[in-house]
């Protein structure tokens, strides 16, 4: 007769080593911890900034109530950024295709790394070198504008300084530029080699394998790169917050006036103190909204692509 | 109409292929009669598949390769000056190892891509005849027919292949070049597609490239064989001849050893 | 398959049966002349000089119109001999080549004008000493009139630098780390793990203000409205870091081949240590890049240090007390708020020298990120 002994299945596989336990739980904390981060961050600024909504709208600079108060820093910020992103997206798409197809490794790794030396630069120092050398360069180039387009709204009146909206928008096009670029050269050179040389088979011209077989390719990549610069455009401070002379709205680009939330912000938090800080932090909510909001979106149109996009 | 026979005729002379400054095909003269089908064998790294895409130019994708002698379809060199590599692919079309359907286009737009490339305006009568008839020349017109707007990839992998085939003839080249068709996909599709270079040959020069001896003696009318003397030196062809005497009664002993397995 | 005969013309271009069929309007590739292309640069560069010299406009007008002039000339002159197809390639080509160019021109202006400016004081032993501390309106003032030496300088904010940036690096390489392990090793694609990463790529965007505004606001619930010290710059910059620090570690992570973690684990090795001792050293060189890029990011940070920080003239090495500087800030504010306001160029030429060190630093960072990866992967077999 056998006599076995039954024990209770444990619930783990192995012996649980204190090691495991420790490191594992040491993982998960930090996993949860980025969790808490973010939530903190809604949290936290959400509740500094309530005053702005419980108090009268007269308390609120401009005693027109946060709506009005924010608005033109909203247009500034979103005029200024898509500008950048227009300007900048054809020209890192060109450089990207140039590394990718056009340029030989050596010369290709060459402007990667220029690429990303403009990456590097810190915000600051872009804008040290905006309001000091570019917008006195782009003065002349207002003139024109002005004595040539000035019956459009944007070009109305050209700034002495060049210290413009427009101006700023240009700074931001070159600081975004490296994004973009990495990431649709990043795309493009992964484009599968059959299809290019199945291209190529057919007839096609360089440009016109690039067309057919890369370009497609690489589109929803492109896009993704372009909103994240969207993004980095959108929250850039310290360039803007330099090159403007701060102002109120308007639609003149190349004159003086407009600001952007995070230059408003930035300019004036040192010394702001009470209701005035409520307002500020109320501003930087509304530009982490927006700014979450095209990162989103951005995701929703890669992932939405990605079925048709060959990547499979 | 019956084409001439003269046309389509591929004379290749001491062709040499470069890459850089290393030699890697030397001296290859034969001549490819019309309207038949021509296999390529030999070990791995002997140079065949360089060989071939010489034919069409596509060799030049990578810097720095380039070639010496002559390679003439229907009298003309296609190395000659001033000839367009574009222009020569148009003649010599290319099916690759593995299926490479364009992802983001759909099938008829996959049949028609190298026509729309080449011509400034297709009408769309035009259109759906070239379609429909490069695809029945690919035998895949009655598994298509209805999904002609799904993407080129949601087929198997041998009608994506068939796919391939029918995007290069779509073009109307005289030479249709195929580099380990069947090498990517399972022995039904291999079959079907075996069946097709049967047929495609009353109307193109086909050229095949292939690692399987038996699917050559299957295929073929005509065989070489390429082999390397040793690794380093050049890739050269050592026999070409009827598939027939090729298999059973080689004049190389090199030729002999590789049909039987000796090496390879 | 009938299609219509067709006569075989001679010529250096092949007649193809494809341009005469039915319905198709062929558009031809023919020979084009030799260096055509180099022809019209000629005569763009050509059209250039004269613009600037003979008429006088300025070299940059020249220089955007010879260059509209090439583009426009090489789509013609091919466009008329070798057929539209052969222009279209040959014109993306410029404009391809035109874009490298253009992206090029800030980046030079940009160094040569941190370099010029600031270069000589960045240098100077007595910049690099002295702080703030003590320097007013009148020492500038002497400098500019009297030709006095430039009193003030950086230490402080170059201390401040290195004690922010370390804090902010000790905060975030263990989280982002353990963070990427819990993804990659332990997560996989369960729930928390889907989600992290998406919590990730959303605090990848978040704008570094809205950072520094968090980290003031936690400060502020925590140890009084207003706290505004160096740990709170600091955890202003890891919120920054973190992500990227994430981001890239995970990638690292997953390159490590699996056949090394099952190869352990069959061993007996247990799965902590398997991670500790097999897969860190593996993704080692690409972890220490990564990381080195993540501090660079952050090292030339302003906005969330103005809100999390303030700004001190003042030596303060204890970053639990008080504002401190930190050279981004430093450049910023002797930039846009000069000492003296009447005699400004000490200011803008110590912020200048403080943008050399800043640059400096940033370019060293990425060339050792580099030299990283490079040098201390694992050696693969060819």
């Amino acid at each position: 007769m056998s006599e076995t002994i039954t024990r209770a299945p444990r619930r783990s596989g192995p012996a649980r080593r204190v090691g495991d336990v420790v490191f594992s739980g040491t993982s998960r904390a930090s996993a949860l911890l980025i969790l808490v981060i973010l939530a903190g961050v809604a949290i936290f600024l959400t509740v500094e900034a309530l005053p702005v909504f419980t108090s009268g709208s007269a308390d609120i600079t401009g005693g027109e109530g946060f709506f009005s108060y924010v608005w033109p820093l909203v247009a500034g910020t979103v005029i200024a950024s898509i500008i950048a992103m227009v300007v900048a997206t054809p020209i890192a798409v060109g450089i990207a295709l140039f590394v990718s197809h056009y340029a030989s490794r050596r010369i290709g790794q060459t402007i990667g790394f220029v690429v990303d030396l403009l990456a590097a630069v810190p915000s600051v120092v872009f804008g040290m070198w905006g309001m000091q050398v570019f917008a006195p360069k782009l003065v002349p180039f207002f003139g024109w504008l002005e004595d040539n387009l000035g019956f459009l709204p944007f070009f109305a009146d050209g700034s002495a300084t060049g210290r413009t909206l427009l101006t700023a928008a240009l700074v931001l096009a070159v600081m975004i530029l490296p994004i973009i670029t990495s990431v649709s050269r990043e795309v493009f050179v992964q484009t599968p080699r059959l299809h290019e040389e199945a291209a190529l088979a057919l007839g096609a011209t360089k440009w016109e394998m690039i067309r057919t077989a890369v370009i497609p390719f690489g589109t929803p990549g492109v896009i993704g790169g372009t909103m994240l610069g969207l993004g980095r455009a959108l929250g850039e401070t310290m360039a803007v917050a330099i090159i403007l002379s701060p102002g109120p709205f308007t639609w003149n680009l190349i004159g003086t006036g407009n600001k952007t939330i995070p230059s408003e912000i930035a300019l004036n938090f040192p010394e702001a103190a009470g209701l005035r800080l409520s307002e500020l932090i109320a501003a930087g909510l509304v530009l982490f909204a927006l700014t979450l909001a095209v990162n989103l979106i951005a995701r929703w149109i890669v992932d939405r692509r990605s079925e048709f996009s060959g990547a499979n | 109409m019956e084409k001439s026979d003269m046309s389509k005729r591929i004379d290749i002379n001491d062709l040499n292929i470069f890459y850089g400054a290393f030699h890697a095909v030397k001296d290859v003269t034969m001549a490819i009669e019309p309207k038949t089908v021509t296999a390529f064998i030999g070990p791995s790294g002997c140079g065949k598949s360089t060989f071939l895409r010489t034919l069409n130019r596509m060799h030049e994708v990578i810097p720095g390769a380039r070639v010496e002698g002559e390679v003439s379809i229907d009298g003309r060199n296609l190395y000659g000056r001033g000839v367009d590599p574009v222009d020569v692919r148009r003649e010599v079309g290319m099916v690759f190892q593995r299926p490479n359907p364009f992802p983001t286009m759909s099938i008829k737009e996959n049949v028609l891509a190298g026509v729309r490339l080449n011509s400034k305006r297709l009408s769309s009568g035009a259109a759906d005849e070239l379609a429909e008839r490069s695809l029945r020349g690919a035998n895949l017109w009655n598994e298509v027919k209805d999904r002609l707007d799904k993407p080129g990839s949601s087929l198997s992998g041998g009608q994506q292949q068939r796919l391939c085939i029918a995007r290069a003839i779509a073009v109307q080249p005289q030479v249709l070049l195929m580099d380990e068709p069947c090498s990517a996909l399972d022995p039904i599709s291999t079959l079907a597609i075996e069946d097709l270079i049967n047929e495609l040959k009353s109307d193109y020069t086909v050229v095949i490239v292939t690692h399987n001896m038996q699917q050559a003696a299957r295929v073929s009318d005509r065989t070489g064989f390429f082999n390397l003397e040793a690794t380093g030196q050049p890739g050269q062809l050592v026999e070409f001849d009827d598939t027939q005497r090729i298999f059973n009664n080689p004049a190389q002993q090199a030729t002999e050893d590789y049909i039987s397995g000796r090496f390879g | 398959m009938s299609t219509p005969t067709q006569e075989r013309t001679t010529g250096p271009r092949m007649d193809h049966e494809l341009d005469h069929l039915r319905g198709v309007v062929p558009s031809p590739v023919r020979p084009a002349p030799p260096h055509l292309s180099l022809m019209v640069l000629g005569g763009a560069v050509l059209a250039t000089l004269l613009l600037h010299l003979a008429l006088g406009r300025s070299l940059v007008l020249s220089v955007v119109i010879g260059y509209l002039l090439y583009v426009v000339g090489v789509n013609v002159a091919y466009r008329l001999t070798a057929g539209a197809r052969v222009a279209t390639d040959h014109t993306m080509r410029a404009l391809i080549y035109g874009a490298f160019v253009l992206a090029i021109i800030p980046l030079i202006s940009l160094l040569w004008t941190v370099v010029e400016n600031g270069g000589a004081t960045a240098l100077n032993p007595d910049f690099l000493q002295q702080t703030m501390n003590g320097v007013t309106g009148v020492h500038d003032k002497a400098y500019v009139e009297d030709g006095a030496p430039m009193v003030g300088g950086a230490y402080h904010a170059i201390i401040g630098t290195l004690i922010i940036t370390g804090i902010a690096a000790l905060i975030s390489i263990p989280v982002g780390l353990f963070t990427a392990i819990y993804l990659v090793e332990y997560g996989g694609l369960n729930r928390l793990s889907r989600a992290i990463r998406f919590l990730v790529d959303v605090m990848t965007g978040i704008p570094s203000i809205v950072a520094g505004l968090f980290a003031f606001a936690l400060f502020g619930v925590l140890f009084g409205v207003g706290t505004k010290n160096g740990v709170a710059g600091a955890v202003a910059l890891s919120v920054l870091m973190i992500p990227t620090v994430v981001r890239n570690s995970e990638e690292m992570l997953r390159i490590v081949p699996n056949e090394l973690r099952e190869a352990a684990l069959a061993l007996g090795v247990p799965k902590w240590r398997t991670i500790a001792k097999v897969v860190l050293p593996t993704a080692a060189s690409g972890l220490a890049s990564g990381i080195t890029l993540a501090i660079a990011r952050v090292i030339g940070e302003t906005a969330p240090l103005l809100v999390a920080v303030g700004f001190t003239r003042v030596l303060n090495v204890n970053p639990a007390d008080g504002p401190m500087n930190n050279l981004a800030l430093y450049a910023y504010y002797m930039f846009t708020r000069p000492l003296n306001p009447g005699y400004r160029d000490p200011s803008i030429e110590r912020a200048w020298a403080a943008a050399v060190l800043l640059v400096i630093c940033v370019i060293a960072l990425n060339l050792l990120a580099r030299l990283i990866a490079k040098f201390f992967a694992p050696k693969t077999g060819s």
